[in-house]
């Protein structure tokens, strides 16, 4: 009975009306040492990545290797091109003449680095993501425009299907329901 | 702001007007534009007008490719006509939507948020308006790719890269791809606001399809928040670069009124005065169209004027600076370059130029201007038309007369020449209309982080 209720269960989600209730309720989750949790929210809540015991992101790193590894493409490229593959004499001006491959190397750090901060930051979030077990709770809808919502996953230690829906309760929520997988 | 900190959903924060207090107002509103059967007859109206325009270059384009360029007004000492001019016209209009985008999220403006998405919008629309210009101009743009991009070709050559026109096509693309991703990345949580909201199952699909699955997870939203300011933080040097690349393809040249190194500064600061013009000329109509006036508030006007007056007060340094120059370095071409642009043919252009760019929008220093759309847009369209003649100055009347005098000749713009800077308006004017009809012109996630922010302030 327990194994059927875990494969076709994702957990239970509960709804709050407010960041603030949001908030309190998660740290109290992570508090009472749930760690399979997630928070929703329509925009960012300050602090609640935290809450949650989520980490703070990598991303600046990638970003600044992305824009590293674009500086030099952009000036090898320029040296390559100038100064090896296809020299042209000019005026006897020089070969590997670094200040005019600056704008290049510029744009291309610029380049790199915005893409992988977009990229990546879709990519470590798992998107694009047609389905997720939480879109079938009834009200979800609402996570992207008013309300709150905070789920605890069945996969977690200590879930129980009635300890956790009354701790969930205890949190003054609108409302708790259980997510199909 | 104390009183209403005791309330979750506090009262009128003073980016937003009064009847925008909660989080179920700001969605219906903003997502209410999009998510309707009943497109305002303005809407119809504009539209039309704009694909009407974009006729001219329908049909321009198409016979400019059979021609050649010489359909245009150009000549040999004048090569650089209307087509270079709608280039840095077009870009410098870009600018103000990454201003408000990056540079005013970095000093924590929070007045933008209202205006940021339709103004990121406006940019990608101008650049893509920008770009027809270098490669029309071309002439053959399918051959063009060989010294635009470098790409191992068969003929084994490759771009110049000591030359500023590859550092403009470069700093181009970026601008646009940059711009591109960072709009997206904003529309995402509003897709998927849409997604949720959208009764009909083509809108529920498409709408579904952009927001990439997007769910509101906070982990989701710390990396999403990070993305969100390196993107500012990247664009804000990005976007100061692409102008002053544009100002080396004249700077770096030897022309009189080409040759000076104020031009970087001047042409940013030229950039983001034309720009907000753009901005104001496209938010006033908007705001009567759609009654946004509890998201583009008085003080956005006055916000958004202040800035205009003060990039016009560089600009105006800038002119005064060239004339200085110009008799300081005691060059004779130099020196004959600018009495030529004051008293010789192109006079009267250069001097409407002072009038529109300069003179007309001192009326900003008073707050009477700065908060009356009437006034604004007055003013407004006269700094369009100023911007416009900036550059046809500096193009022009640089290149009919420089070193040697029996090469000097007038510049006569052609019905085709019109047809494609008109139609490039036509174009614009279309992906804005279908851009306000589509997509949610105010970016619904930050509206409603003004509110939670003001509580914890």
């Amino acid at each position: 009975m327990q194994q059927h209720e875990e494969s076709t269960h994702y957990g239970l989600l509960a709804e709050f009306e407010s960041p603030d209730d949001l908030l309190a309720a998660a740290k109290a989750t992570f508090a009472a040492g749930y760690r399979k949790i997630d928070a929703y929210s329509p925009m960012p809540v300050h602090g609640l990545g935290e809450a949650i015991g989520f980490p703070r992101t990598r991303l600046p790193w990638l970003v600044f290797a992305f824009g590293l590894l674009g500086a030099i493409t952009g000036y090898s490229l320029c040296y390559w091109v100038s100064a090896i593959d296809y020299p042209l004499n000019i005026a006897g001006k020089p070969l590997h003449s670094g200040p005019m491959f600056i704008p290049v190397t510029f744009e291309l750090t610029i380049l790199f680095a915005a893409l992988s901060s977009a990229f990546g930051m879709f990519i470590a979030n798992g998107l694009p993501q047609p389905y997720h077990p939480v879109f079938n709770a009834p009200n979800f809808a609402r996570a992207s425009q008013d309300r709150f919502f905070l789920s605890i996953e069945v996969e977690d230690p200590q879930f129980d299907r009635e300890k956790t829906e009354e701790f969930l309760r205890g949190l003054n929520p609108h409302e708790v329901v259980e997510v199909e997988k | 702001m104390s009183e209403a900190a005791k309330t979750p959903y506090r009262p009128p924060v003073s980016e937003l007007g009064p009847s925008q207090t909660s989080y179920t107002s700001i969605t219906d509103k903003i997502s209410g534009i999009v998510l309707t059967k009943n497109t305002p007859l303005a809407w119809f109206i504009c539209f039309a007008l704009g694909f009407l325009l974009l006729h001219g270059f329908m049909i321009g384009v198409p016979y400019l490719l059979f021609e050649g360029v010489g359909i245009w007004g150009i000549n040999n000492p004048i090569g650089w006509g209307w087509a270079i001019i709608n280039f840095v016209w077009w870009i410098g209009i870009g600018h103000a939507g990454t201003l408000i985008s990056a540079i005013l999220l970095l000093f924590r403006q929070r007045w933008r948020t209202s205006i940021n998405r339709a103004a990121e919008a406006m940019t990608i629309f101008a650049v893509l308006c920008a770009a027809q210009f270098p490669l029309f101009h071309t002439g053959r743009p399918w051959l063009a790719c060989y010294w635009l991009l470098p790409y191992p070709n068969s003929m084994d050559i490759w771009p110049q890269f000591r030359s500023p026109l590859i550092w403009d096509v470069f700093a181009v693309s970026t601008y646009l791809t940059v711009s591109l991703v960072f709009w997206f990345v904003g529309l995402v949580p509003d897709l998927a606001s849409l997604r949720d909201r959208a009764k009909n199952r083509i809108a529920q699909v498409i709408y579904g399809v952009l927001a990439l699955g997007w769910r509101g997870s906070a982990i989701h939203w710390e990396r999403y928040e990070m993305a969100s300011l390196l993107l500012a933080g990247l664009s804000t040097p990005l976007v100061l670069s692409v102008h002053s690349v544009v100002s080396f393809d004249f700077a770096v040249g030897l022309i009189p009124g080409w040759h000076t190194t104020i031009f970087p500064p001047y042409f940013v600061a030229g950039a983001i005065y034309a720009g907000f013009a753009m901005v104001l000329t496209l938010m006033i109509p908007m705001r009567l169209l759609y009654g946004l006036d509890d998201f583009i508030t008085e003080r956005h006007l006055n916000n958004m004027a202040k800035v205009m007056l003060a990039s016009g007060l560089i600009v105006g340094y800038g002119y005064f600076m060239e004339q200085l120059i110009a008799w300081y370095s005691a060059s004779v071409f130099e020196g004959y370059m600018m009495q030529n642009r004051m008293k010789g043919p192109y006079g009267p252009f250069y001097w409407a130029l002072i009038v529109c760019n300069i003179i007309v929008p001192q009326l900003l220093w008073f707050r009477h201007f700065r908060t009356s759309m009437f006034w604004l847009f007055f003013i407004s369209q006269f700094i369009n038309v100023g911007m416009w003649l900036e550059r046809f100055i500096i193009v022009v009347t640089s290149l009919h007369r420089d070193f040697m005098p029996s090469s000097w000749d007038m510049f006569h713009p052609t019905i085709w020449d019109i047809a494609i800077y008109v139609g490039t308006i036509g174009l614009f004017i279309v992906l804005f209309f279908l851009f306000i009809r589509g997509l949610p012109m105010i970016s619904i996630h930050e509206i409603r982080n003004l509110l939670v922010s003001g509580d914890h302030k």
